[in-house]
């Protein structure tokens, strides 16, 4: 038998099925289960596995060997500044854009080798906000529950039943070009959503959204990801990530510098920072406790200023750029 | 295989009804045009193969417009592509390249059958009757197929909407005043004559005046038509993953 390659629960089970050996692998579509003596050794597939992808757009190289996996259920934010490769990812494992070379899977299938089993197991929530102007909320996502041969009862159901779960029951009737940007914003989320798939690709989701409504959706993103989903979302927003995330890619120039989460990534810096300005010139100092960073202002002339470390200041130590 | 098909034609026609009171008035401005300026004041006294220059040039309209209109579909999905990004919702969902295909080319037909069906009763008020039967039907059909797939196709290998332009004005425009809209091409040179046989209109154009005089139309150009019509199918199925970066 092979040994789970990433064990994520020990888990005591009292065993269901009375004839289940000693020894035996337990198999469904998202978890490899290893049953011994009265345990489950639960093993589960990441839901998105990457490898070694990468995209060549004449001689510029928009990714280079990108490699990580996201665990079901997990919210994973890919954070990188303009440029650096999120959309390309995105556009790659939705079926958007041809990738050069590696290999990508989302829920286990492969998206070369089985682009539309692939394609059912994602909803993409993209950058633009890509409604039919003409059609009304309910219309466009009817339209969006067809394109994935869901019966046209089961469709309704699940309209009236997002509607509801986004606050848009008022809406439905609604010509999706009366709608202001952040409603839009949530209708895109609802309907990437009608198939119900595993995954959810979130690409810059509150871009050119103004803070209250950024807030309305990130409280919704954490609501969908409370519910069972596994989110994958690239921002530029540090604060968005921070939030949301519980484990954050850095990505320049198409390559990943780094996973971890953004505790452990900001943690490496210490606690504290305080921005100073001289000459025009903004510098920043890391400290691992508050004390330390006041004494340190004191000593320096006025223009400082006491902060929490964030991931721009860990994406910067790292790479040398701002996102 | 053809999975798909319905969403994008459901689609495209919800559009389409939306937009109905704003377009019926502009599918009758040319038709209305062709027909006070040719049909009345120029070509008042001409009688062409034993008809009224009216009785021949109606079918020709019809024969035009059904192209005109079929091709139409490119512009909206370009607009899809290029500015509301629609497209991508299509490209990310299970569907297949047929699927889509032909979801856009039944949309393109439909708008064809409705701009076609105001030619003719803008015909019935300059006093123009046709007969309509199976033949009459086959022909518009099959034209609006060919330019609808054709339209597709060009929709899927252009890179801005600047692009689909061009390919109007040399293409859809100059087939339309040479496909036999608005003269026979008998009167033609007979290398002309021969160049023109290559364009759909000009088989189309004629198996549907044919059938609306009541005379038999010509198996050779429903072959021809049918023909056409397969090839450019396949090359839109075929150009859809060419959109892809």
């Amino acid at each position: 038998m092979r040994t789970p390659t990433r064990i994520r629960t020990l888990v005591g089970v009292q065993c269901v099925h009375p004839n289940l050996p000693p020894t035996c692998k337990i198999k469904t579509d998202n978890l490899l289960g290893y049953y011994n003596n009265g345990i489950i050794l639960e093993s589960t597939k990441p839901m998105i596995e990457i490898r070694d992808l990468s995209k060549q757009y004449g001689k510029v190289q928009a990714l280079g060997g990108v490699s990580l996996d996201v665990e079901k259920g997990e919210l994973f934010a890919y954070l990188g500044p303009n440029g650096a490769g999120k959309t390309t990812t995105i556009r790659i494992l939705t079926g958007l854009t041809r990738h050069d070379g590696g290999a990508a899977k989302l829920n286990g299938m492969d998206i070369a080798k089985e682009p539309r089993e692939a394609k059912k197991q994602f909803g993409l929530v993209p950058q633009q906000l890509n409604l039919d102007a003409d059609l009304t909320v309910r219309e466009n996502l009817f339209i969006h529950g067809l394109l994935y041969n869901m019966p046209r009862s089961e469709i309704n159901r699940r309209i009236d039943e997002l509607l509801e779960y986004m606050d848009l029951t008022d809406r439905g009737g609604s010509l999706a070009k009366t709608l202001s940007g952040g409603l839009k914003r949530r209708v895109v989320i609802a309907r990437a959503m009608v198939h119900s798939p595993a995954i959810l690709f979130l690409d810059e989701p509150t871009v050119g959204l103004d803070p209250n409504i950024r807030r309305r959706i990130w409280a919704l993103i954490k609501k969908i990801q409370a519910d069972g989903a596994t989110i994958f979302l690239t921002t530029h927003y540090i604060e968005e990530a921070e939030f949301l995330a519980r484990r954050v890619a850095f990505i320049d120039e198409g390559k990943i510098v780094t996973i971890d989460s953004p505790a452990n990534l900001t943690s490496r810096l210490g606690g504290w920072a305080v921005d100073r300005l001289e000459d025009d010139r903004l510098t920043t100092e890391f400290f691992e406790a508050r004390e330390k960073a006041v004494a340190y202002t004191l000593d320096q002339a006025d223009g400082c200023t006491i902060r929490r470390v964030n991931l721009e200041d860990a994406f910067i130590a790292m790479t040398g750029k701002k996102i | 295989m053809i999975d798909g098909w319905l969403a994008v034609y459901l689609r495209e026609t919800i559009i389409l009804r939306r937009r109905l009171t704003r377009l019926i008035p502009a599918w009758s401005v040319s038709p209305l045009l062709y027909l006070v300026a040719f049909g009345f004041a120029v070509g008042r006294n001409s009688v062409v193969h034993g008809h009224t220059y009216l009785e021949f040039l109606l079918p020709g309209l019809l024969a035009m417009t059904s192209m005109t209109q079929a091709f139409a579909i490119a512009s909206e999905i370009n607009v899809a592509r290029f500015y509301h990004h629609i497209f991508e919702e299509f490209q990310a969902a299970p569907i297949s390249n047929t699927g889509y295909v032909l979801g856009e080319v039944l949309a393109a037909i439909t708008r064809a059958l409705l701009a076609g069906t105001v030619i003719i009763v803008l015909g019935l008020f300059f006093g123009v009757f046709m007969n309509f039967n199976i033949a009459f039907l086959l022909g518009y059909l099959l034209n609006a197929f060919i330019f609808a797939s054709l339209a597709v196709a060009l929709a899927m290998l252009v890179k801005s909407h600047a692009d689909q332009t061009l390919l109007t004005s040399f293409i859809i425009t100059p087939m339309g005043f040479l496909g036999g809209t608005f003269f026979p091409l008998e009167s033609l040179p007979s290398w002309v004559q021969k160049v023109l046989a290559i364009a759909p209109l000009t088989h189309a154009a004629r198996t549907i005046r044919a059938a609306s005089f009541g005379e038999s139309a010509s198996s050779t150009d429903f072959a021809i038509l049918a023909v056409l019509g397969c090839v450019t199918f396949v090359f839109a199925v075929s150009c859809v993953n060419k959109a892809r970066d």
